[in-house]
C-alpha cells in the first residue's frame, strides 16, 4: 500500500482492492482493480468468501428433503425459486405427479419470490449511485411479499417451503386475497418508482452506456436471466422449456431496446427487471384466478425418497437466471452428487469483459446491474 | 447548445418529479413499528422457536434423524415393566423415559423438517421470538422432565431390568441349548440301540457326536 | 501595527469568537438530528426516536460523547502531524468565514468592506485540508477521495464566484451588511420584498448556478463524490475516527450552514423581515436569517435524499460546459439590465 502511493513518476497504475468489506461489492466480493487515475485497467473478481460446502453437504445428508433447507440459502434473496428447482428436479427423478393445487401455489410463490428479489436488486442497484431513498420505498414492499411468506409458510426468508411432491404447509385461508390485495397496491409503485429513479436523467446518465453487453459476448459466457435479455435476446425458460405450469399462464419477455444508450447497458439490464415484475403480477394473477380452492397439499409427498439410480438435469428461470440443478442418485437415500448451475456465478466471470475502461464508479454500477448474490456465487 | 438546454431541462424536470414524490412521503405516514414499544405480531404458525411438549414424547427419535443440522439430542431408557408410562394424548403408548431431550438452538436453522414426522405432534414451531442469550449454552434447551436421580434410577433400573433379562436370556439359552444335548444324547442313545446290531452307520454317529 | 494590537479588547474578541462558534455547534447538532429526521421521514421511516424522549432529540449530542469517548486512531503508516491537523484546518476554514457573515441587523463578526472576498478566500482553505487529509491517511481510497474533492471544489468555485459577482454588479459593494441593508423594504409588485432574487429575472438565474455550486462545494447529494460511501468507502475520512471524525462532520454541516447563509445573504434578504417593518428588530432579523439559511439547507437534504450522485466525469462537464459558460453570460446579462433598468 505504502509504495503505490510513494512511488514517483513511472508507475501509473495503482492496484486497489475493493472489497471484501466494501459497501457496494453486495456482500462479500473482492475485486482487485487495477486503476489509471480513476480509470479501471483490469478487474479480477476474487470469491470464496461466502463457500459454505452446499454441494458437499448435499451429498452429506441422508434424506433428499434434507438438502432443501440448504437450497434456501443458496441465494438468500429468492430462496423459493431456489427450492423451486430443486424440488423439480427430484420429483422429475421419482417421476412424480404432482397436485394441481401445489403446482399453482408454487408458481405464486415464484413469481412473488421473483418480485421480492428484483425489488431488492433494483433497490441496492439505486444504492450503489447513491438514491438512498427508492430503495428503502421497495423494501416496503418486499416486506410486504415477506408478510405474506410468512403467514404461509412461518418463514420471512430462508422458507424450507416447498417439499418434494407437495407443500410443507397448506396457504392460510386468507392467502388469495393477500396476494391479490398485494397485487393490486403494488402496481402503482412500479409507476412512482419509474419516476423516482428509472427515468431519473441523473440515474439514466449514471447507467446509460455502460458496462456493454453485446449479445455475442452474453451468449458465449452463457448468461441467462435479465442479464441475457437485458442484451436484448428473448430467453426465458419459463417461455423457451416451460417447467411447471408456466405455459399454462399468457406473459411477455421483457427485453432490453437500448432505449436510452446502447444495447445491454446497466439501464438495460435494469429496465428489464423493472419490466419482469409487471409481468410476475401478470402472471400471479392468472395463477390466483386458475387455482382450485381444495386440496391436501401433503398427500403426495413420498414418505421415502429413493430414486432410480441415474442423473438428471434439470433448470429453471430464477430471478437471476438459469438456476440449474444437476443430481446423480446412486439408488440410495442421499444423493450421491447435487451440482447448482448458479447464475450469479455465471454472471460474475462476465465482469472482467464489460468492465474494462470503465471508471471506479461505474464497476460500481456494473456490479450492481448484473445483481450478484454471493451467497449463490461461492454455495 | 439548444441541445445543452433541452438535457437540462429534462434534468432539472426529472428532478422536480423525483422531488414531488418524496416531499408527498416526507408528510405521509411511516411505516416504523417502534420495536420493544409495540411489538410485531408473528402469525401462529411463525416459526420461531422449537418446543417439545415432553409429556407427548415416546423418544421415538424421528426428529433427531430428521434433523440437517443434528442439533436435537434425544437419550432414551426401556421402561421396567413394573412402571407403567401411561400414554400419549394421541394414544400412542410411552415405552421410553426421556433421560434427555435437548434442542440446541444456537445450531437449529428453523426448517421445520423435524416437526411432520412426528407421529404425536408433539415437537412444533412457536412464535415466541425474544429468547437471545449472552451464553451460547443458555440456548441449549432441556426438555426432559426428569431429575438427575430419577434418572439415575431410571437408568439402574432399566440395567438391572435389561440385566435381568440378560441373565433369563442366558438362563433361556442354556436351558434350549441343554434340551437340544439332551435331545441330542437321548437321540445317540436311541440310534446306538438302533444300530446295535449295524456297522454300516459308523462314520454318521461320529459326525453327530462332534456336534 | 502594534498600536493596532493594543486597541483590541480581549473580551469583545472572546465574545465575538464565542458567538458564531456556539452558532455552529448548536446548529450542527440539529442539523445532524434533523438530517436524520428528514431522511427517515422521507424514508417513510421515523429516524432516531428513542434518546431524550420527543422523537429522539439528544440523538446527535448522544453520539457525541460516544465519538469523543472513542479511541483515535491514527494508522501507521499516516503522515502523524497532517493527518492530525486536517480536521482542525478544515474547521477552522469554515469557522473563520462565519467572521464576515451578518447574523443579524446588530451583530456581524467583523464588518469588513471585503466581505465576501474574505469569506471565498478563506473557505478555499477547505480543498488544502481535504487533500491533506486524503493524503496523509496513506489509504488510496481516501487519496482518490481527496483527488476528487480538490478537482471538484477548485472548479466549482468558478460559478460560485462568477455568481457572486453578478450579486456585486447590482449592489456595488463588497461588503454582506451593505448588500442585505440594501435589500430591505417591501416595493417590487407592491408586496414582495426587495430582495436581490426577485429584483432581476437574471439573478433568478444565477441563483440556480449559485445553489447547485454550493451543493457541489458542500458535497452534497448529487456531488457528494469525495465520500461517496458506495465507491470509496468514505473518501478522504475513511481511515478517520472518534472526534477527528467528528471534526469532519463538524465542519461539513458548518460549511453547509455557511454557503446557505451566503446564499440568503446575496439572494434573499439576509436578516430582513419578508413583511417589511413587521417583525423586523435585532432578534427578529436573526430569527429570519437563520430561517432562511435553514430553509435552504431542508432542500440541501431534500435533494440528498432523492437523487442518485453524478459520475466524476460528468461533474466535472456539468461545471465546465454548462454552469461557467452560464455563469459568466449571465453576468453580462444581469449588467446589462442594470444598464438598461
Amino acid at each position: 500500500m505504502i509504495e503505490a502511493i510513494t512511488d514517483s513518476g513511472e508507475r501509473r497504475e495503482m492496484t486497489i482492492n475493493m472489497g471484501p468489506q466494501h459497501p457496494s461489492t453486495h456482500g462479500v466480493l473482492r475485486l482487485e482493480l487495477v486503476l489509471d487515475g480513476e480509470v479501471v485497467k483490469h478487474v479480477k473478481p476474487h470469491i470464496g468468501y461466502l463457500h459454505r460446502c452446499f454441494e458437499k453437504y448435499a451429498e452429506q445428508m441422508d434424506d433428499y428433503a434434507k438438502v432443501i433447507p440448504y437450497t434456501d440459502r443458496m441465494d438468500y434473496v429468492s430462496a423459493m425459486n431456489q427450492e423451486h428447482g430443486y424440488v423439480l428436479a427430484v420429483e422429475r427423478m421419482l417421476e412424480l405427479e404432482v397436485p394441481e393445487r401445489v403446482e399453482y401455489i408454487r408458481v405464486i410463490m415464484a413469481e412473488l419470490q421473483r418480485i421480492a428479489s428484483h425489488l431488492l436488486g433494483i433497490g441496492a442497484f439505486g444504492l450503489d449511485l447513491g438514491a438512498f431513498t427508492p430503495f428503502l420505498y421497495l423494501f416496503i414492499e418486499r416486506e410486504k411479499i415477506l408478510d405474506i411468506f410468512e403467514k404461509a409458510s412461518g418463514a420471512r426468508l430462508l422458507y424450507n417451503y416447498m417439499a418434494v411432491a407437495g407443500l410443507m404447509r397448506d396457504v392460510h385461508p386468507e392467502f388469495k386475497d393477500e396476494v391479490a390485495d398485494f397485487v393490486k397496491t403494488f402496481r402503482p409503485k412500479i409507476k412512482e418508482l419509474d419516476d423516482l429513479l428509472s427515468y431519473n436523467k441523473i440515474f439514466v446518465r449514471r447507467t446509460a452506456n455502460i458496462g456493454v453487453l453485446p449479445v455475442k459476448v452474453a451468449l458465449n459466457y452463457a448468461a441467462s436471466g435479465p442479464v441475457l435479455r437485458g442484451s436484448g435476446f428473448k430467453w426465458d425458460l419459463r417461455k423457451n422449456d416451460p417447467y411447471s405450469i408456466y405455459d399454462r399462464f399468457d406473459f411477455d419477455i421483457p427485453v432490453g431496446s437500448g432505449e436510452m444508450g446502447s444495447l445491454g447497458d446497466c439501464w438495460d439490464r435494469y429496465i428489464v427487471r423493472v419490466k419482469e415484475m409487471e409481468q410476475s403480477l401478470r402472471i400471479i394473477e392468472q395463477a390466483l384466478d386458475g387455482m382450485p380452492d381444495e386440496g391436501d397439499v401433503m398427500a403426495a409427498i413420498p414418505k421415502r425418497i429413493r430414486p432410480k439410480e441415474g442423473e438428471l438435469y434439470v433448470r429453471t428461470e430464477s430471478p437471476r437466471g438459469e438456476l440449474g440443478y444437476y443430481i446423480v442418485s446412486d439408488k440410495s437415500a442421499s444423493p450421491f452428487r447435487v451440482k447448482a448451475r448458479a447464475p450469479s456465478f455465471v454472471h460474475l466471470s462476465m465482469l472482467p469483459a464489460i468492465s474494462k475502461g470503465a471508471l471506479i464508479a461505474d464497476i460500481v454500477a456494473i456490479v450492481g446491474s448484473i445483481d450478484i448474490v454471493l451467497g449463490e456465487v461461492d454455495r | 447548445m439548444v441541445e445543452a438546454f433541452k438535457n437540462s431541462w429534462i434534468t432539472f424536470k426529472s428532478i422536480f418529479i423525483g422531488m414531488g414524490i418524496t416531499i408527498r412521503h416526507f408528510f405521509g405516514k411511516s411505516v416504523t413499528l417502534q420495536y420493544p414499544d409495540e411489538r410485531p405480531v408473528l402469525p401462529n404458525n411463525a416459526r420461531a422457536k422449537l418446543y417439545v411438549n415432553i409429556d407427548d414424547c415416546i423418544g421415538c427419535n424421528l426428529c433427531a434423524r430428521a434433523c440437517p443440522v443434528n442439533c436435537i439430542y434425544i437419550d432414551t431408557v426401556p421402561s421396567t415393566s413394573d412402571v407403567d408410562l401411561g400414554k400419549t394424548s394421541t394414544g400412542n403408548p410411552k415405552r421410553f423415559w426421556l433421560t434427555r431431550f435437548d434442542i440446541d438452538m444456537a445450531k437449529c436453522m428453523y426448517c421445520d423438517l423435524c416437526v411432520h414426522p412426528c407421529p404425536t405432534n408433539c415437537i412444533y414451531m412457536v412464535s415466541e421470538y425474544e429468547y437471545s442469550e449472552f451464553n451460547r449454552t443458555n440456548l441449549i434447551y432441556h426438555f426432559s422432565n426428569l431429575e438427575p436421580a430419577m434418572v439415575a434410577e431410571v437408568k439402574e433400573k432399566a440395567a438391572n431390568e435389561a440385566a435381568e433379562k440378560q441373565r433369563q436370556r442366558e438362563e433361556m439359552m442354556r436351558k434350549k441349548a441343554e434340551e437340544a444335548k439332551m435331545k441330542q444324547i437321548e437321540a445317540k442313545k436311541q440310534a446306538e440301540e438302533k444300530n446295535d446290531g449295524e456297522k454300516g452307520s459308523e462314520p454318521s454317529k461320529k459326525e453327530n457326536g462332534d456336534s | 501595527m502594534t498600536q493596532y494590537l493594543l486597541n483590541i479588547n480581549p473580551i469583545a474578541i472572546l465574545v465575538h469568537a464565542a458567538i458564531p462558534l456556539t452558532i455552529i455547534l448548536v446548529y450542527a447538532l440539529v442539523a445532524i438530528w434533523a438530517e436524520r429526521k428528514v431522511a427517515g421521514f422521507i424514508q417513510d421511516r421515523l429516524g432516531p426516536m428513542r434518546v431524550g424522549g420527543w422523537h429522539g432529540w439528544a440523538q446527535s449530542i448522544a453520539d457525541l460523547l460516544k465519538l469523543i469517548q472513542k479511541e483515535d486512531i491514527i494508522p501507521a503508516d499516516s503522515s502523524r502531524f497532517l493527518f492530525k491537523f486536517a480536521p482542525f484546518m478544515m474547521f477552522a476554514a469554515s469557522y473563520a468565514a462565519f467572521a464576515v457573515i451578518p447574523f443579524s441587523s446588530s451583530y456581524i463578526g467583523s464588518n469588513i468592506n471585503i466581505g465576501v472576498f474574505y469569506l471565498l478566500a478563506v473557505t478555499s482553505v477547505l480543498t488544502l485540508s481535504i487533500i491533506m487529509a486524503g493524503w496523509a491517511s496513506n489509504n488510496k481510497w481516501s487519496l482518490l477521495g481527496g483527488m476528487r474533492s480538490a478537482a471538484q471544489l477548485v472548479s466549482y468555485e468558478v460559478p460560485t464566484i462568477a455568481t457572486v459577482l453578478t450579486v456585486i454588479v447590482v449592489t456595488g459593494s463588497l461588503n454582506l451588511m451593505t448588500i442585505t441593508e440594501m435589500q430591505s423594504g417591501n416595493d417590487i409588485l407592491g408586496f414582495l420584498p426587495n430582495w436581490l432574487i426577485f429584483q432581476n429575472p437574471f439573478l433568478l438565474v444565477a441563483f440556480v448556478i449559485f445553489f447547485i455550486s454550493i451543493l457541489a462545494e458542500s458535497h452534497r447529494v448529487p456531488f457528494d463524490l469525495p465520500e461517496s460511501e458506495s465507491e470509496l468507502v468514505a473518501g478522504y475520512q475513511t481511515e478517520y475516527s472518534g472526534m477527528r471524525w467528528a471534526m469532519f462532520m463538524l465542519a461539513e454541516y458548518a460549511d453547509m450552514l455557511l454557503l446557505s447563509l451566503l446564499g440568503a445573504t446575496l439572494f434573499f434578504g439576509g436578516w430582513n423581515s419578508p413583511f417589511g417593518e413587521f417583525m423586523s428588530g435585532p432578534f427578529w432579523s436573526f430569527f429570519w436569517f437563520m430561517l432562511k439559511g435553514l430553509l435552504l439547507v431542508f432542500v440541501m437534504m431534500w435533494i440528498r435524499w432523492t437523487l442518485p450522485r453524478y459520475r466524476v466525469d460528468q461533474l466535472m462537464y456539468i461545471c465546465w460546459s454548462i454552469l461557467i459558460p452560464l455563469s459568466f453570460i449571465n453576468l453580462v446579462l444581469v449588467a446589462l439590465w442594470e444598464v438598461i433598468f
